[in-house]
């Protein structure tokens, strides 16, 4: 049985249709803060988009993200944190996904993350960071580029080398 | 090969064998195993229920897979999936796998992927399963098609005691638990469900248990487990017969290309249905 995350193939070798699927999508908190407005916002934009979207619920650690994110076998992986512990949250749970052999996995962040901050979250192998006031129609864009880029077998996981990143 | 890894006990292939079976993949398997159908309404506490007795199976040493089925959104396809919230364990324990569902294209409670799901976690060494439906109520019959035992969450305060005389799902049920014990009408609930069984052929119990606080749950688990698991009688043949066409349906390669056409008029039901025949 061959994985593949591109959509809509038929399977040459087992002889079957391999349905096109709905990008599932993990939101997730990680840390203490019990701020999760903003997450179920996006939750909400991501379903209302056509995808699925599975949401993890308050105060998680990024062990337990990262087993979610297995167990659900995600394409996309949001973190939203506003305690100020994304420095150190966000690129523990990048570093969790590779040692995980889920280096695959695209993930992206929002939440108060001062500009400053961001160019480490990047180099730890996120794609895009959203601050306050994003729209819906920012997120939309960005996992649709995501995943014409998956389609086009583009490896832009959190743990796979590329330098793209959104509005860069 | 994820199928191999899989059976070899990999997580990862675990996961992604399950995504190509969700996406329409056939799957069947000799492997024995004991499929746990939860049904009950919205707001009984089923995620609550499930998350117990996962946990108390893992606590004995015993592997246990919950797929938790919600809504997909008819509008956009999409779906938000939130049980997790309520299944923590399911995040820490390795003994517990819990794999969210949607019901895509399909109206029941039960998507008809779920046996072929049940199947490919059977070879690979889950052997129980817990289904948590999306809990539309009393048309929840489609878990007959996969359930060795069903269980029937019932909550306090759900309306009279006619509501447990109405044809539906308690027909096909095996165990009925009477969930929020903590609470004051627990008791009267769960007498009056008795009441109505009473007039009955089948002997069911009717158990109070609180997820909230644990009382009740390790009977619930012993009970689960010595149910004898339901025979294939017509009624859930039936089930089995209408879901298997359902996913032969929804994984048909031509679907989206039918019904682009039946929305722009270039064909017509009949015509649609023949087209899908072929």
């Amino acid at each position: 049985m061959e994985y593949s995350r591109v959509a809509i193939h038929f399977n040459e070798r087992l002889r079957v249709w391999v349905m096109p699927k709905p990008l599932r999508i993990v939101i997730a908190k990680p840390g203490l803060d019990g701020h999760d407005r903003g997450a179920k916002v996006v939750a909400r934009c991501l379903r209302d988009a056509g995808h699925e979207v599975i949401y993890t619920g308050l105060r998680r650690t990024p062990e337990q993200i990262v087993r979610t994110v297995m167990d659900e076998d995600a394409d996309l992986l949001g973190l939203s944190s506003l305690s100020g512990a994304h420095g150190h949250l966000f690129p523990r749970t990048c570093q969790l996904l590779a040692e995980a052999e889920l280096a695959h996995v695209v993930v992206f962040g929002g939440g108060i993350i001062p500009e400053e901050d961001r160019q480490s979250l990047f180099g730890a192998g996120m794609r895009a960071i959203f601050g306050p006031g994003t729209t819906s129609e920012e997120i939309n864009s960005f996992v649709d580029e995501v995943s014409s880029r998956l389609q086009q077998n583009e490896s832009i996981g959190s743990g796979e080398e590329n330098d793209w990143r959104w509005g860069a | 090969m994820e199928l191999d890894e899989a059976r070899e006990g990999s997580r990862l292939a675990l996961s992604r064998a399950l995504t190509l079976v969700e996406n329409g993949l056939s799957f069947n398997t000799e492997e024995d195993g004991m499929v746990i159908g939860v049904t009950g309404a919205p707001g009984v506490g089923k995620s609550c229920l499930v998350d117990r007795i996962a946990t108390s199976l893992a606590k004995d040493g015993i592997k246990v897979a919950i797929l938790a089925v919600d809504p997909s959104s008819p509008v956009s396809g999409g779906a938000l999936l939130g049980d997790r919230i309520r299944m923590q364990s399911a995040d820490v324990d390795d003994l517990i796998y819990m794999r969210s569902l949607a019901t895509r294209g399909e109206s029941g409670a039960v998507p008809s992927v779920i046996g072929n799901m049940a199947s490919l976690l059977k070879e690979c060494g889950w052997k129980h399963i817990l289904v948590e439906t999306v809990g539309s109520g009393q048309a929840e019959f489609r878990i007959a098609a996969v359930a060795d035992t069903i269980l029937l969450v019932e909550a306090p305060g759900r309306g009279d005691s006619i509501q447990a005389e109405k044809a539906g799902i308690i027909e096909l049920v095996d165990l009925i638990a009477v969930n929020k014990s903590d609470l004051p009408q627990a008791e009267a609930a769960a007498s009056d469900i008795e009441q109505a069984l009473s007039a009955g052929s089948k002997d069911i119990p009717v158990m109070l248990v609180s997820a909230q606080t644990g009382d009740g749950v390790p009977e619930l688990v012993q009970k689960i487990l010595e149910a004898e698991g339901q025979s294939m009688t017509r009624p859930k043949w039936r089930e089995k017969l209408n879901s298997e066409w359902m996913r032969q349906l929804n994984s048909h390669p031509e679907l989206e290309n039918i019904l682009d056409r039946l929305e722009d008029g270039s064909l017509n039901l009949d015509e649609a249905i023949t087209n899908l025949r072929r």
